[in-house]
């Protein structure tokens, strides 16, 4: 059993790190403040290779791997969530099904340039009556010739407006139920195509999240992923994958949050001492970072079963759930370490802990990676 | 165009730490780093690469660790690397250094060896100036720009009052001071072909051609006599006001302890 990252994974971290902490973390606070999608930093990214790490090369990616990736979406979380949550959307649920789903055609025409960076991904599959119950889908595809006509609307879509790229999920037999899903690429642009207003949220604030609305339009039956019926089960194994990435983005506030209370607790001082030297203050830490530690394990672990080829459903729902879980409790006793500063704007622990609630419910909340894993337990 | 870089492998801190017998640097348990004015020579060697499809070759002389230095400027985008690693090179000085360098250089084909200034661990800046000597070739230090045309450079040699602007024919050696480039971020494809795709030369004292008595700690003409640790000071206070108020302060300060 081995524990420690290879060599060239501490690399890779040591390089995200250094990209995280000098392009990413100065925008962080302002990303936030003015609820401004961080657009500048898409080509950087783009340019040294993290908006396709576990893509083979010969379809633009990286040619690396999901332990990678998780990495990339964990130190660039660290600095910024709402860059983590792009690289993540983008990655994991833009790309992923084509790469896992495409044919060979679809590769070429939208996965490379989404490896690439140079386009941006997104995926549909929420609706106003469609969350947690997944398979009531009112979004409908139906075939008109060589297309698809597709018509209706999905909520909260990551990456939103600036995506080009979206998986998008509708009926197209709808007495058939989940299994009369299918999964479409549609691009930015297509006659028909347009979104609703930006959402205004407690966290993530600068990553776009939209509605998108589909009146008519017509999508080339090419662009049906995979076969008619098969869009809950792209659907619900992109979300799998998602979650290692969602998993990720949490354990990087959570890293966040407890350096941020490390280096506080260690300044300021209160009855002449720093408050670090306080038990209460070094039980709470102590508990902070075995709980940092624990999730890295859990997100580290569900990565590597990803490519190693092994189930990792569970694995991705315990890391997703525990991960998310940790970062809400941590970035909470941060604020609470930091006292009154903590609350304000000024320190960075209260953006940490509205960035972190959304964690424990995108791509599936709390209660479904309950389900997921209970389902596996009581199999 | 062939360029070869010369690298260092360097502790990563300011807290550097001495053995005390032999006056040579404890690197166990301290993260590395390239050297960073030999990283802001890699990367003018990769514009080169990028805009004169140069090839480029890095080179460093080290323990079998320094590895990472070569993997790292791989993963930049070196097409070459080599670690020159031997018994027989350990407790080198920037003589013996030169020594190994050079005789490692006779054998791989150049236009340009680009140096780094100085070595953040060392402070010597005599390595590359050496190197240049032990080939006969002409060397320019201090290079913060440069421009290439047909069978030469020009560069801009820095001085804190001025700078030169100097033409100066390939085969030849320059040493880069930091401001030269802003060195890249590795890419991610890259790291991960350094360590899967990608080999790093391994020669020893056999492959290259120099004279062993040049080599090593006998090699060295430089004797450490004595080292020690800078002992800690207190931290210092600082007074705001005006130059007289300034000026008062001081020499109060001064007569307090006795110096005036």
């Amino acid at each position: 059993m081995e524990f420690g990252l290879s060599k060239e994974h501490q690399m890779l971290r040591d390089m995200l790190r250094q990209f995280a902490s000098t392009e990413v973390k100065p925008l962080a606070k302002e990303v936030d403040e003015l609820e401004r999608f961080p657009e500048e930093t898409i080509p950087k990214m783009a340019e040294i290779g993290l908006m396709g790490i576990p893509f083979p090369k010969a379809y633009g990616g990286a040619g690396g791997d999901n332990l990678g990736y998780a990495m990339a979406v964990e130190e660039l979380s660290r600095a910024c969530a709402t860059t983590g949550v792009i690289v993540s959307a983008h990655t994991s649920l833009g790309a992923c099904p084509i790469a896992e789903f495409g044919t060979e055609a679809q590769k070429l025409k939208y996965l490379v340039p989404l490896a690439k960076g140079e386009h941006l991904g997104a995926f549909g599959l929420t609706e106003p009556n469609a969350g947690t119950d997944a398979g009531a889908q009112q979004t409908t595809a139906i075939r008109d010739g060589d297309d698809y006509i597709i018509n209706g609307s999905k909520i909260f879509i990551t990456n939103a407006l600036y995506a080009d790229t979206y998986i998008v999920m509708a009926m197209t037999d709808k007495a058939a139920g989940t299994k009369g899903i299918s999964a479409f690429i549609m691009e930015k642009g297509m006659p028909g195509f347009t979104f609703g207003p930006k959402e205004k949220k407690l966290g993530i604030r600068g990553s776009a999240t939209c509605e998108l609305i589909f009146d008519n339009v017509r999508v080339p039956a090419e662009n049906l992923l995979a076969k008619e019926g098969h869009g809950f089960k792209i659907a619900m194994k992109t979300l799998d994958g998602g979650r290692i990435g969602i998993a990720a983005q949490a354990l990087g506030i959570a890293q966040a949050a407890l350096d941020a209370t490390v280096s506080y607790t260690k300044e300021r001082k209160q009855f002449n001492r720093p408050i670090s030297y306080f038990q209460n203050t070094q039980f709470q830490i102590a508990d902070m970072s075995m709980q940092v530690e624990a999730a890295r394990l859990l997100v580290y672990r569900a990565a590597w079963c990803k490519d190693q080829g092994l189930p990792y459903s569970k694995e991705a729902a315990m890391a997703k759930l525990f991960a998310s879980e940790v970062a809400m409790t941590i970035t909470t006793k941060a604020v609470q370490l930091h006292g009154g500063y903590g609350y304000t704007r000024e320190y960075d622990v209260e953006r940490m802990m509205r960035d972190a609630k959304i964690t424990e419910i995108y791509e599936g909340t709390s209660e479904v990676q309950r389900m997921v894993i209970a389902a596996a337990a009581l199999k | 165009m062939r360029i070869v870089v010369c690298i260092k492998q360097v502790p990563d801190t300011n807290e550097v730490r001495l053995d005390p017998k032999t006056g040579t640097l404890i690197r166990e348990g301290v993260p590395s780093i390239i050297n960073p004015d030999d990283k802001s020579g890699l990367e003018a060697a990769l514009l080169l690469k990028d805009s004169h499809n140069a090839h480029v070759t890095v080179i460093t002389m080290g323990p079998p660790q320094a590895d990472l230095a070569l993997r790292e400027a791989l993963a930049m985008g070196a097409d070459r690397a080599i670690l020159l690693t031997d018994r027989a090179f350990a407790g080198a000085d920037t003589w013996a250094t030169s020594s190994a360098i050079a005789g490692a250089l006779r054998h791989i084909p150049f236009d340009l060896i680009i140096a780094g200034r100085q070595a953040i661990d060392g402070d010597t800046a005599q390595v590359g100036p050496q190197i240049a000597e032990h080939l006969q070739l002409p060397s320019v230090s201090y290079v913060e720009a440069l421009t290439p045309i047909d069978g030469g450079l020009i560069v801009k040699r820095a001085f804190e009052d001025g700078y030169q602007r100097i033409k100066v024919n390939f085969p030849c050696l320059i040493t880069a001071l930091k401001e030269l480039s802003h060195p890249r971020y590795m890419r991610v494809s890259g790291i991960y072909e350094a360590f899967r795709a990608r080999e790093v030369e391994v020669w020893n004292v056999d492959q290259i051609t120099v004279d062993p008595a040049n080599l090593g700690l006998k090699g060295s003409p430089t004797k450490v006599k004595k080292s020690f640790t800078k002992g800690a000071k207190s931290a210092g206070k600082v007074f705001e006001g005006d130059a007289k108020e300034a000026a008062q302060v001081i020499v109060e300060k001064l007569k307090e302890r006795f110096i005036l």
